[in-house]
C-alpha cells in the first residue's frame, strides 16, 4: 500500500491497545501483544509521551493513554499557560515596534485575547485580557483561521467598508497568509486602525495561537497602505520565539 | 559601529538564567538551566555549587550565540542572585566543603534558639538591620563550622573561604583572582554592620565566625574585575541580590518608591534613600544599593516565604494540575473561596510575623470545597500575604503607598495581580519586562562602565506593560482580611520546643 507510514500505524495500534487494555500496561506485554520488537516498541513509545499522548507511570515503568489524548479537538494549549510562556518575548515586541501587542486563541468562533501589553507610550490604557474578537476582521483572526482546519465563520459580519464579507475573498486572503506566514489588516476592524499578526506554533508545529500588533495606520502602514516590513519582522521574530520555546522545532 | 550589550547572569533559586539586554533594556536572548534541589531531611534544602557554576559556563557561550554577537559586544556582565544562599570552598582546590546551604533551610532553628537567649543578640539585631532568623547567613556559616570536623581551624588559618552565591560567581569567573561580596549581598548575613557597611566585630564574635575566611565588601555597582572565564576578558560591572536588583531594574531610585517581585517567594521593597529606617513590624532594612564613591541606598524589606513555591507544591505535591499558569484556570472555574483558606507555613512565616514554629494550616474545610477553591486559596493567601506586608510598611515609613510596581513569574498570572489589586486597594502597574532581576543587574553593570550615562537613561527606558485597577467591594474586603487573619492565627505555636 503506497503512502502509507508503517511507525505511525504501529503508533496507531499501540495507542488502540492501551485504550482497549485494563489500566497500565508494561514494555513486554505492549511489545507481545502486536508481536514487534521490544526496541522499535519503546522508541514509539517514548516519542508518544514526548507528544503527551502516552504517560509513563514513575513507580512501576508502565504505560498508559496520556492526558493531551483527551484535550484533543478541544483546547490544546491552556491558555494561562499561553500567556506565562510567551510574556517574556511580548514584552520586547511592544517595546520595538512601539505599538500594543495581543494575543489570541480561537474559542467558539471568535478570537479571545488571552494577553495584551500596552502601547509603551504611558498614556492610560486598559487591560482587555478575556475580550472577544472577531476572527475575520482582525490580523489575529486571520491567522488563526488560516491554520485552522474547517471553513471560515458562517457570518462574516461588516465592520468598515473595507472588512472581507465575501467567503471567496477571506478563502483568497488566508491563503495568502499562510504563504506570506503573516496577516495583516488595514482598517477591517476599526477606521484608522491596522494590525499585523503571526502564527504560534507548539509541539509538532500545531498552530496553538497567535501574537500581533495594533495601532494608527499612518505608523503601522508605509504610504501604499502595507504593513510596514520591519514591523512585519519585529512580529514574526516574536512569533517564532514564543514557538521554539513551545518546542515547535523538534 | 557594532551594537553592544549588556550580559545578566540571574542565579536564581531553581535555576541559573543569562540573558542579553539591549540598550532599550529589552530581552535580546536567554539561556536558563536548572539546577537539582537536594532535600537531605525535612526543613534541610542544599544546592551544589559547581553544578551551578558549571552550568554559568554552559550558558555563557549559548545566550550569547543566541543574541547572534560576539565576546567583544559585551560592555559588561551584572550578577543578581539568590540571597543568603551560603557556600565554603577550599581556596586551592577550588572545591566546595560540603553543598550551599539555601534560604529555604531551616536547620539552625535550635541554634538561633540557642543564640537568641544570649544578651548581644539585640545588638547584632541592632547593628545588622534584622532579626535573629534562620533565613540569613551567620547562623548557616556558624552551624557549618560546628558540624565539619576540622573546618574552624582551616578557616582559622585563611584555608578555606566562604560567601553568598554572587562571591562564588565572581571567584570563578575571575579565575580565582577576587575573593568579594557586594554590599546588599553582605547585609543579609547579620554580620554586616549596616551604617559602617564593613563587617561587624561584636556579630562575628557573637556567631564566632573567622574573619580570614569572609570576601572583602565591596559596592555594588563599581568593579568586580574582569572574567576570565564564562565570558572572558568581560568586566564584571556589579552585583546585587536578586531582590534589590528587582527593586533597581524597577528603576525605584527615589525614596518612596516600592516594588513587590512575586517568584518562589515574594519580597516587598521600598527605596528609604540615605537613610536607614529602623526596622518595625516584622520589616527589615537592607542596602538597596550602593554606587562606587557614593553613599549606600537603603530599603525597607517585607519578605514572604511561599508564594509561587505554594503553586508548585499544588502542582507537584497534590498533583492537582500539571503546569502553574493552569492555577489560574482551575481557579476561575469557582467564584470564591467558598469559605476555604490556606496558609503556607511551610517553613515558619516571614513578615510581619516571623514566627518559625508556626506550621501551615487549610481552614474552612466543607463538602462543599473542590478543588477550584483550593486553587482560589493558593492565589488568594499570596494576595493576603502581600497586603500584611503592605499595612507593616505603611506604618513603619509613615506613607501610604499609591501604587505598586510588580514584577516576577507570578504576574503572568491575571486573576492573582487582579486579587492583589483588589485586597490592597491600590492599582498595581506592571512593567515593560518580567524579568526585572536581571534587568537590575544589567543596569547595574551598564551603569559602571558608562553603557548607560546615568539613573535618569535608566528611567526613561521605563513603561507600564499593564495595569489591575482594585474593584472590589469594601465590606467584602474587610471581612475577607478578617477571616484571613483567623486563618494566621491557627498556624501559630504548632511546632512544640523540644
Ligand atoms: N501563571 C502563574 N500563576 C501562578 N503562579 C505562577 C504562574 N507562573 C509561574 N508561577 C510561579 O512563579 C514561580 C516562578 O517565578 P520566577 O519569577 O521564575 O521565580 P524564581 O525566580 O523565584 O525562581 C514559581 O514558583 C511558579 O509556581
Amino acid at each position: 500500500m503506497p503512502g502509507t507510514v508503517q511507525s505511525i500505524e504501529r503508533a496507531a495500534a499501540i495507542l488502540r491497545t492501551l485504550a482497549g487494555g485494563p489500566g497500565r500496561l508494561g514494555l513486554t506485554e505492549i511489545a507481545r501483544t502486536l508481536d514487534l520488537a521490544k526496541g522499535t516498541t519503546h522508541g514509539i513509545l517514548r516519542t508518544l509521551q514526548l507528544v503527551g499522548f502516552v504517560e509513563q507511570d514513575r513507580v512501576s515503568g508502565q504505560y498508559q493513554l496520556g492526558g493531551a489524548l483527551l484535550h484533543l479537538g478541544t483546547s490544546y494549549l491552556d491558555i494561562n499557560e499561553l500567556r506565562s510562556r510567551s510574556i517574556n518575548w511580548a514584552d520586547p515586541l511592544a517595546a520595538r515596534s512601539g505599538e500594543s501587542v495581543r494575543i489570541g486563541t480561537v474559542l467558539e468562533g471568535r478570537v479571545l485575547v488571552v494577553h495584551h501589553v500596552f502601547r509603551p507610550d504611558d498614556t492610560f490604557q486598559t487591560l482587555d485580557v478575556g475580550t472577544l474578537l472577531p476572527l475575520h476582521a482582525t490580523a489575529l483572526g486571520k491567522v488563526l483561521l488560516a491554520y485552522r482546519a474547517g471553513g471560515p465563520p458562517p457570518d462574516l459580519e461588516a465592520f468598515t467598508r473595507l472588512t472581507l464579507t465575501d467567503a471567496k475573498a477571506l478563502g483568497t486572503a488566508l491563503e495568502g497568509v499562510r504563504d506570506a506566514g503573516w496577516a495583516g489588516e488595514v482598517e477591517e476592524f476599526l477606521l484608522g486602525q491596522a494590525a499585523v499578526a503571526a502564527p504560534i506554533r507548539g509541539y509538532g508545529g500545531l498552530v496553538v495561537g497567535a501574537i500581533g500588533i495594533s495601532g494608527p495606520v499612518d505608523r503601522v502602514c508605509d504610504s501604499r497602505y502595507r504593513p510596514r516590513p520591519h514591523l512585519v519582522g519585529y512580529v514574526r521574530d516574536a512569533a517564532r520565539a514564543i514557538s521554539r520555546d513551545l518546542g515547535a522545532a523538534r | 559601529m557594532t551594537d553592544r550589550y549588556v550580559v545578566a547572569i540571574d542565579q536564581g533559586t531553581t535555576s541559573t538564567r543569562c540573558i542579553v539586554f539591549d540598550r532599550r533594556g529589552q530581552l535580546v536572548s536567554l539561556a536558563q538551566q536548572e539546577h537539582k534541589q537536594y532535600f537531605p531531611r525535612p526543613g534541610w534544602v542544599e544546592h551544589d555549587a559547581m553544578e551551578i557554576w558549571r552550568n554559568v559556563e554552559r550558558l555563557a557561550p549559548r545566550v550569547l550565540s543566541r543574541a547572534g554577537i560576539g565576546l567583544g559586544q559585551v560592555a559588561a556582565v551584572g550578577i543578581a542572585n539568590q540571597r543568603e544562599t551560603t557556600v565554603i570552598w577550599d581556596r586551592v582546590t577550588g572545591v566546595p566543603i560540603g553543598r550551599a546551604i539555601i534560604w529555604q533551610d531551616t536547620r539552625t532553628d535550635s541554634l538561633v534558639h540557642t543564640l537568641a537567649s544570649s544578651p548581644a543578640a539585640k545588638d547584632v539585631s541592632e547593628t545588622s538591620g534584622l532579626p535573629l532568623a534562620t533565613y540569613f547567613s551567620g547562623p548557616r556559616l556558624r552551624w557549618m563550622l560546628d558540624h565539619t570536623p576540622g573546618l574552624r581551624e582551616r578557616a582559622e588559618r585563611g584555608e578555606v573561604l566562604c560567601g553568598t552565591m554572587e562571591t562564588w560567581l565572581i571567584w570563578n569567573l575571575t579565575g580565582r583572582a577576587q575573593h568579594v561580596t557586594d554590599v546588599t549581598n553582605a547585609s543579609r548575613t547579620m554580620l554586616l554592620d549596616v551604617r559602617s557597611l564593613d563587617w561587624s566585630e561584636r556579630a562575628l564574635d557573637f556567631f564566632g565566625i573567622p574573619r580570614a575566611m569572609l570576601p572583602a565588601v565591596r559596592p555594588s555597582i563599581g568593579g568586580f574585575g574582569t572574567a576570565s572565564e564564562g565570558f572572558p576578558g568581560v568586566r564584571i560591572g556589579a552585583a546585587l541580590g536578586d531582590q534589590q536588583a528587582a527593586l533597581f531594574g524597577q528603576t525605584c531610585f527615589t525614596p518612596g518608591e516600592a516594588k513587590c517581585t512575586y517568584g518562589t517567594g515574594s519580597f516587598l521593597l521600598l527605596n528609604t534613600g540615605a537613610d536607614l529606617i529602623h526596622p518595625e513590624n516584622g520589616l527589615l532594612s537592607t542596602v538597596a544599593y550602593q554606587i562606587a564613591g557614593e553613599r549606600a541606598v537603603y530599603a525597607l524589606e517585607g519578605s514572604i516565604a511561599i508564594t509561587g513555591s505554594l503553586v508548585q507544591w499544588f502542582r507537584d505535591q497534590l498533583e492537582l494540575i500539571s503546569s502553574a499558569p493552569e492555577i489560574e484556570t482551575l481557579a476561575r472555574t469557582v467564584a470564591d473561596n467558598g469559605g476555604c483558606y490556606i496558609v503556607p507555613a511551610f517553613s515558619g512565616l516571614y513578615a510581619p510575623y516571623w514566627r518559625s514554629e508556626a506550621r501551615g494550616v487549610i481552614v474552612g474545610l466543607t463538602s462543599y470545597i473542590t478543588k477550584g477553591h483550593l486553587a482560589r486559596a493558593v492565589l488568594e493567601a499570596t494576595a493576603w500575604q502581600t497586603r500584611e506586608v503592605v499595612d507593616a510598611m505603611n506604618a513603619n515609613s509613615g506613607l501610604a503607598l499609591t501604587t505598586l510596581k510588580v514584577d516576577g513569574g507570578m504576574t503572568a498570572d491575571n486573576l492573582l495581580m487582579q486579587m492583589i489589586a483588589d485586597v490592597l486597594d491600590v492599582p498595581l502597574v506592571r512593567p515593560l519586562a518580567v524579568e526585572t532581576v536581571s534587568l537590575g543587574a544589567a543596569y547595574a553593570a551598564g551603569l559602571a562602565v558608562g553603557y548607560w550615562p546615568d539613573l535618569d537613561g535608566l528611567r526613561r527606558n521605563w513603561h507600564i506593560a499593564g495595569q489591575w485597577m482594585p474593584a472590589m467591594d469594601p465590606a467584602v474586603r474587610s471581612a475577607e482580611y478578617a477571616n484571613w487573619r483567623r486563618a494566621v492565627e491557627r498556624t501559630f505555636d504548632w511546632i512544640q520546643p523540644a
